[in-house]
């Protein structure tokens, strides 16, 4: 292998100035693989005039490549594959991450394209083999029912792309020294493959329950209008929305468009919050192949149990609001 | 207009099971379907041509069993179908795949390219950017729709908070996403079509200008070093005892884990 390439790059990803949480994750893993490695941690912005540059020292970085550019704030797929290509072929990383985004998904193959290397997606874990320094990277294939551990032997730099809340961040250290150099790449109207005509946000639009990675979803059990409230809150707070079973959608407690089952949508979120649903066959026809279930219910013979990985025999007007509770907790002290 | 639509034939992941005593897949008997995101791309090939006029060409690399999804595909409506397959070709990875489909390719005349955004059984997203790097195009990944107007296309390019509208010229790549369109059913006729009226093209090793060494495993940059199941699903626990405080401790120690939080 070339010994020339060394030092762990991460792709920064920011989106309208800011910069995004998936990237100060992966400066915590890219800390613990270049600490492993003995070598440096390169945090690489691409954009314009982008806020708060420095907190990527403090999230981990050891140098700050910064390509400060008015052509490059908005993401272009060339215009970024020309810049962060430029820096791979002067730089000669190891390593290179970036985040499973529709961002970092659309230019890390590009990039692996023309550079001739391996690329791994969707990681879910990063590691040196201490034997021969090599990355091993995990991800999870077919639906989730297999993982694969795999390895890029004789090319470099070895590249991996890691889904945003897989990798923790370290806690911010703010005396440490940014270290920034600009990187001048020149973008010419002909790196501009495409136009961007229109640029809409739209986070606003509702979602629709079979997109969401996270479900509440609440049933008879959960007893009136008001309750359901609650069941929002909860949604909330682990970034996902509220579905319902057809009981609820029946009682008119909830509209049919996020009803769960046979006769409602199925579902297949990584994680399904069951909320005073008893678990009828054709409700779980349509989310029992949800990654993670957790049911509440009062009564413990409710075949929803059967279905779930963490059951809660309790009063959900007790459990939930203490489950909020916790997972503000749990968030503050990641955040910290 | 020249339309070449890249298809994968994939086992129905729904339908994939583990095996509750040695924990590995059981593959027998999972049917194989068309990837739906490539499915919707073509889909969203037959509308231009049913709106401009296009004579749309399916591509699949597999092996001979991949005759049926390329069946399907031309009783939907595709004109023709190419199906690249040797033994040189196994074992690709990402990359390999990608520079086998781009010197198949070569060999043909195109305007747009289609793919799928991802396959559900490997979910890299990586063989369309790739596909375009190698044949140094440009592509539009995530498209949710689609239009023509006179030689450029007009792509809604979707991101996590939003879209961009791109205009992009051709010959281009775009990557299809599975929500953009209900794809199209097989008609008798086309079924009838499909198996009598219209034939599935074979291409090999020998019909691309390439070496042998560039494809298939050798030509691999990654290699699977081991796989492995995260073993069977059990039946999870029940908390019976618990008061509220320590069954959300419970939940929330398990969600992160999971790493769902």
């Amino acid at each position: 292998m070339d010994k020339a390439y060394k030092g762990v790059h991460v792709f920064i990803e920011q989106n309208d100035r800011k910069i995004q949480n998936v990237s100060l994750e992966l400066l915590g893993k890219a800390r613990e693989l270049a600490d492993t490695l003995q070598q440096q941690v390169t945090a690489v912005l691409v954009g314009y005039e982008i806020e708060e540059v420095e907190k990527l020292a403090a999230y981990g970085a050891d140098k700050i490549l910064y390509a400060n550019d008015e052509a490059l704030d908005l993401y272009m797929t060339e215009p970024y594959t020309k810049v962060l290509t430029q820096i791979v072929n002067d730089e000669k990383p190891e390593i290179v991450l970036f985040g499973a985004t529709a961002i970092g998904r659309d230019l890390a193959p590009r990039i692996a394209g023309r550079v001739h290397t391996g690329l791994t997606a969707d990681c879910t874990s990063l590691e040196i083999n201490e034997e021969n320094g090599d990355l091993m990277m995990t991800r999870p294939a077919f639906g989730g029912n297999l993982m694969a551990t795999i390895i890029c032997p004789d090319h470099r730099p070895q590249m991996a792309t890691v889904r945003p809340g897989v990798m923790q961040k370290i806690k911010p250290d703010e005396s440490k020294p940014a270290v920034i150099e600009s990187v001048n790449i020149t973008i010419e109207e002909s790196d501009k493959t495409y136009e961007i005509l229109e640029v809409v946000k739209e986070v606003s639009e509702k979602m629709d329950i079979q997109e969401a990675h996270v479900l509440v979803s609440g049933g008879r059990g959960v007893g009136c209008t008001e309750n359901f409230e609650q069941l929002e809150v909860l949604a909330h707070e682990l970034g996902g929305i509220v579905s319902s079973s057809r009981a609820a959608v029946d009682i008119g407690w909830m509209p049919k468009e996020v009803q769960v089952g046979q006769t409602g949508k199925t579902v297949r979120p990584d994680l399904y919050v069951a909320c005073g649903i008893s678990g009828a066959i054709q409700h779980l026809a349509g989310m029992e192949e949800s990654k993670f279930i957790v049911a509440i219910n009062k009564d413990e013979t409710a075949p929803i149990f059967e279905a779930a990985d963490i059951g809660i025999v309790g009063d959900l007007t007790k459990v939930i609001p203490a489950l909020i509770e916790e997972l503000k907790l749990a968030k503050a002290e990641k955040n910290q | 207009m020249k339309i070449v639509v890249c298809i994968k034939q994939v086992p129905d992941t729904n339908e994939v099971r583990l095996d509750p005593k040695t924990g590995t897949l059981i593959r027998d008997g999972v049917p194989s379907i068309i990837n739906p995101d490539d499915k919707s791309g073509l889909e969203a090939a037959l509308l231009l041509k049913d709106q401009h006029g296009a004579h749309v060409t399916v591509l699949t690399m597999g092996p001979q069993q991949a005759d049926l999804a390329l069946r399907e595909a031309l009783a939907m409506g595709a004109d023709e179908a190419i199906l690249l397959t040797d033994r040189a070709f196994a074992g690709a990875d990402t990359w390999a795949t990608s520079l086998t489909l781009a010197k198949a390719l070569d060999e043909l005349d195109y305007d747009l390219i289609i793919t799928g955004r991802q396959a559900i059984d490997g979910d890299t997203a990586q063989v369309g950017p790739e596909l375009a790097e190698h044949l140094q195009i440009p592509h539009v990944s995530y498209a949710k729709d689609i239009k023509k107007e006179e030689g450029n296309l007009i792509v809604k390019r979707m991101f996590e908070d939003g879209y961009h509208l791109i205009r992009v010229k051709m010959p281009c790549l775009v990557t299809a996403l599975s929500d953009m369109n209900t794809p199209r059913y097989m008609n008798v006729k086309g079924i009838y079509d499909a198996y009598r009226e219209k034939t599935v093209k074979t291409m090999t090793f020998d019909d691309l200008k390439i070496e042998r060494e560039a494809l298939g495993l050798k030509g691999s940059p990654t290699k699977v070093k081991r796989s492995f199941t995260k073993g069977a699903k059990t039946a999870g626990k029940l908390y019976k005892d618990l008061d509220e405080k320590e069954a959300a401790r419970v939940i929330v120690e398990k969600m992160k884990e999971k790493f769902i939080i």
